[in-house]
């Protein structure tokens, strides 16, 4: 395996990855990195293996071949919570937030991998448990902050707006205090100005708290505007990556999304 | 019973939730505990005629003292149905491991089946088998218990909801079917009888003679003692309250809630879903072994045929009717389905048969009404009695939702 090799840079490597599911090949022997503090997108029609790639990288699935990395690290097949505990957090597609606990609970539980009370210390609240209770409280607040939902940071996670929940999606995976963060369609059922605004967060999400992002998205506004990086897959293949400019113009990335035609020109 | 320390205020663990009910409740149990342990011990015995056929008909210490080791048991439970979300339909497992341990520990039973053994204990001089006091056969017992659970847990806990109620009802099952059949180390359906008399303090002399006076400091308490064991059981209930209530505030607490809401987006915050679950299931089992000890301590005996199927279910029926999660709740629904089920269903039968010459078996009704019960809060109050805060949310939301409609469905 020749992955050893690249893998301590990236913050993210996933190398060679195929995903069967009996017959039917979901992912095949695509290869992908997440450069430090970098905005990179993975797009492709419905059906692409987006989904399953991205489950692969969580933990949910297992690669039939193939490893991931994360900085360094090798996670390949690891379950879900120590990969998320060894720096992957995740936002979801259709919101998935603890809708009955409070915002700033909801951060606290993305915080739990990075305390250790244990049940008797808990019960008989040690000054280690109440040091850790307060920190984690003021840290939930300042991630909050971060995303700007600080004042609702004790209101039940459902009663928040569907905007809101969007930011707490992330400010919950910040607790895990990732290097590589995962954002599965996050514009979903935003109107373009709500999207824009998002795209402006999520750089500064980038900027500020120094995580690289990956972004699974159908709005093609949104991918052009906020990646640097663009990789294609299709049918479970990988048939490109590059900047926006060289996606917007690759025929074999307009042929998948649009489908094959007479004329080249026409694709367009 | 320190349940309202002033820490339970500072600490900001639950956000929005208050905490002060915390603190009423706790006084209100304290005070319940307290006027009902002076009842008993002080004024029933002065009563008149008339008040002690209405206490002994009505409201027996013995039933009393039941309905706290189904306050014990129902806690417990809680924590594992309210707080994690885990259905677990074979509780009455750990309550006959408690109980078997009693019988084991402090008993002469040891001697009965292996009359080699001999373990001579300053209590009992004269007297072959175990006996330790009940305070560490408490603490012993809750720990096997808590070591079953896990042991139980393990393979169950890999099943989802459905599945794992099937399991958990079959070792619910299996485990009183061993204590009947293991004949060797159960005594089988003969069961294990009397237990030894318990000591409230954990050490020291049973009394000191001063002069000629003799003050009685712990002195052992035999089982008609049910005044003085109502105040050991309530401390033992207070105990699993106060663990239940802590334990709810603090990172093991939101896990599980976490998992009780979204097991998915848990597991992808860095929950570990199996060690969350097992700690659940240990903690809550640590209790149902306490309310073995307690029970074997009440009933002064083991009988493998008392831990049925039906125990499980009405610990549940318990913790829904008095509002799943909310400790509160769950101890005023198990002290009411308890009392429901040892007194007020049978005297009711007694006098309604009395009075209008009816030869109805009303006890065997107990589960049909139990189920009329139960359908009718699911119709009407399916949050329980005394629901969580939380849970109290979801009702709001419908109508929430039902006005956003209206408003033209913006959200």
């Amino acid at each position: 395996m020749s992955t050893d090799v690249v893998t301590d840079v990236m913050p993210l490597t996933a190398s060679n990855i195929t995903v069967r599911f009996g017959g039917l090949v979901a992912v095949n022997d695509v290869s992908f990195t997440v450069p430090p503090a970098s905005i990179v997108s993975l797009i492709g029609p419905n059906g692409a293996g987006k989904t399953t790639f991205f489950n692969v990288l969580t933990g949910l699935y297992r690669p039939t071949t193939g490893s991931v990395h994360l900085n360094g690290r090798n996670i390949t097949g690891q379950t879900p919570h120590k990969i998320a505990s060894l720096g992957l957090g995740r936002t979801f597609q259709n919101i998935r937030l603890f809708g009955l606990m409070t915002a700033a609970e909801n951060v606290m539980v993305g915080m739990h991998s990075h305390t250790t009370s244990n049940i008797v210390q808990i019960v008989a609240r040690t000054r280690h448990q109440r040091r850790e209770e307060v920190e984690s409280r003021a840290f939930a607040q300042e991630m909050l902050d971060f995303v700007g939902i600080g004042r609702h940071a004790d209101e039940y996670a459902r009663n928040l707006s569907y905007g809101d929940q969007r930011r707490l999606e992330v400010a919950r995976a910040l607790a895990l205090r990732p290097k590589v963060l995962l954002l599965d369609e996050p514009t979903a059922g935003m109107n373009p100005q709500e999207s824009a605004v998002f795209v402006d967060f999520v750089r500064r999400v980038r900027d500020e708290q120094g995580v690289s992002i990956l972004l699974i998205e159908h709005d093609m506004s949104v991918v052009m505007r906020a990646s640097e990086r663009i990789t294609v897959l299709d049918q479970g293949e990988k048939i490109a990556e590059g900047g926006p400019e060289d996606i917007r113009n690759n025929p074999r990335v307009v042929e998948a999304y649009l489908g094959r035609t007479g004329t080249e020109g026409s694709a367009r | 019973m320190a349940v309202s320390t002033p820490d339970t205020i500072v600490q900001g663990g639950k956000g929005g939730a208050p905490k002060s009910p915390n603190r009423r409740w706790a006084m209100g149990f304290l005070i319940a505990a307290i006027v009902t342990y002076l009842f008993y011990a002080f004024v029933v015995p002065n009563l008149g005629a008339a008040g002690k056929t209405f206490v002994s008909t009505w409201i027996p210490a013995v039933a009393t003292n039941e309905a706290l080791v189904w306050v014990i048991c129902a806690v417990g439970l809680n924590i594992v149905v309210g707080y994690a979300g885990l259905l677990d339909l074979g509780f009455v497992a750990f309550w006959a491991i408690g109980g078997y341990t009693a019988g084991w520990i402090m008993s002469t039973f040891i001697q009965a089946v292996n009359p080699g053994f001999y373990l001579a204990s300053a209590a009992y001089p004269d007297q072959p088998g175990i006996h330790i006091n009940w305070w560490l056969v408490l603490i012993i017992a809750a720990c096997l218990c808590a070591f079953a659970g896990v042991l139980i847990g393990a393979p169950t806990l890999r099943l989802k909801s459905d599945y794992l109620a099937l399991v958990t009802l079959a070792f619910g099952e299996i485990i009183p079917q061993v204590f009947l059949n293991a004949d060797k180390f159960t005594n089988g359906a003969r069961g294990i009888a009397p237990l030894d008399n318990v000591s409230p303090l954990p050490f020291g002399p049973s009394a000191i003679t001063i002069g000629d006076v003799k003050i009685p400091i712990s002195q052992p308490l035999g089982p008609f003692d049910t005044s003085a064991k109502f105040l050991l059981f309530a401390i033992v209930a207070a105990f699993a309250i106060f663990v239940s209530l802590r334990i709810r505030e603090g990172r093991l607490g939101r896990a599980w809630l976490a998992i009780r809401e979204d097991e998915l987006a848990a597991s992808m915050m860095g929950v570990p879903l199996m060690r969350t679950k097992l700690a659940a299931y240990a903690v809550g089992a640590f209790m149902g072994g306490m309310g073995g000890v307690v029970y074997a301590i009440h009933t002064n005996s083991v009988f493998p045929d008392r831990f049925t199927f039906s125990i499980s279910i009405l610990l549940l029926a318990m913790i829904v009717l008095g509002g799943m999660g909310n400790v509160w709740g769950v101890m005023i629904g198990a002290l009411g389905l308890a009392w429901f089920n040892s007194t007020g269903l049978p005297q009711f039968g007694f006098w309604f048969n009395g009075q209008f010459g009816t030869e109805i078996n009303f006890p065997s009704y107990s589960f049909l009404i139990l189920g009329a019960i139960l359908v009718l809060m699911m119709l009407f109050r399916r949050e329980g009695l005394f629901p969580e805060t939380r849970t109290r949310q979801i009702l709001r939301e419908a109508e929430r939702s039902d006005a956003e409609e209206l408003d033209g469905g913006e959200v």
